[in-house]
């Protein structure tokens, strides 16, 4: 205690110097301290590029429908540029860009079924009702479906 | 343009487009865009699949299956741009290009279906 006390003369004298220049005003509201984050920061774990990888599946989705409308223009325009656009669909890069689509338009179905238990909890007598019980309808569907699709185009020889 | 009232609407037609593109898209792009292509499957003859377009039901699935999932796109791609990116200055922008895509792209849709 009697120590700070005689101290503070000696303090005091060094802050009327220090009061005597022109004291520095910023012209903005200083800013809040926030660490800048990385446009990488989803490299650094496996389930951050795995939640990149799921949210860039919708570019799978715009891709196929814009095939779908380029297929149903041609299809329109007259057999010629059908048989074009199927040598567009044959070329390899095409086949390779559809191959890695295709894989992503599957990890959307699968993330978007096995999310849906999680989104709702449905509760029948008080109980929540298991995942399974609502994604395995959906894979259920998915199958069924398919497989209609495909023999419609299968059958149109 | 995004609110509090108006992202209910956003978020409905991305679930919608999200439920339609895990049922109906991968089929498609196994047939037309892999299977045909390295001859697994024959490929339909021009008659059978302008026949097949022509069909009312045809029409009208073609149109969902196209207009849906593209809103889901917007919707999602958006987010990611937002989170990935962190380019929160141009998010009107982003917003604009994502929506537009989604909308020409049902027009264009719409159109093509209806004039064949």
């Amino acid at each position: 205690m009697s120590a700070g006390q005689s101290s503070a003369p000696t303090l005091r004298s060094g802050t009327d110097q220090s009061h005597a220049q022109t004291p520095i005003y910023t012209e903005f509201h200083p800013r809040w301290y926030r660490p800048q984050i990385s446009t990488y920061w989803w490299l650094g774990k496996w389930a951050y590029v795995k939640f990149i990888l799921r949210e860039l599946t919708s570019v799978a989705v715009a891709w196929t429908v814009a095939l779908l409308l380029l297929q149903i223009l041609e299809v329109s325009r007259g057999g010629e540029h059908y048989a074009r656009f199927e040598n567009l669909m044959s070329s390899p890069w095409m086949i390779v860009l559809n191959i890695v689509a295709f894989a992503f338009l599957l990890m959307h179905s699968i993330t978007w079924f096995n999310l849906a238990p999680k989104a709702m909890a449905v509760r029948v007598r008080g109980k929540r009702v298991p995942a399974l019980m609502i994604s395995g309808p959906q894979y259920v569907a998915w199958i069924v479906v398919s497989a209609i699709v495909f023999i419609i185009i299968a059958s149109r020889v | 343009m995004v609110n509090k009232e108006s992202e209910p609407i956003f978020w409905t037609l991305f679930s919608a487009g999200g439920v339609v593109a895990a049922l109906f898209l991968p089929v498609q792009l196994f047939i037309f865009g892999i299977a045909i292509p390295l001859g697994w499957m024959h490929a339909p003859q021009y008659i059978a699949m302008r026949e097949l377009l022509h069909s009312p039901i045809t029409r009208l699935y073609l149109f969902v299956l196209c207009s849906l999932p593209l809103f889901h796109f917007a919707h999602r791609f958006r987010y990611t741009l937002y989170d990935g990116l962190q380019i929160k200055h141009l998010n009107e922008v982003v917003f604009a290009c994502c929506y537009g895509i989604a909308i020409v792209g049902t027009l264009t849709a719409g159109y093509l279906l209806l004039t064949l």
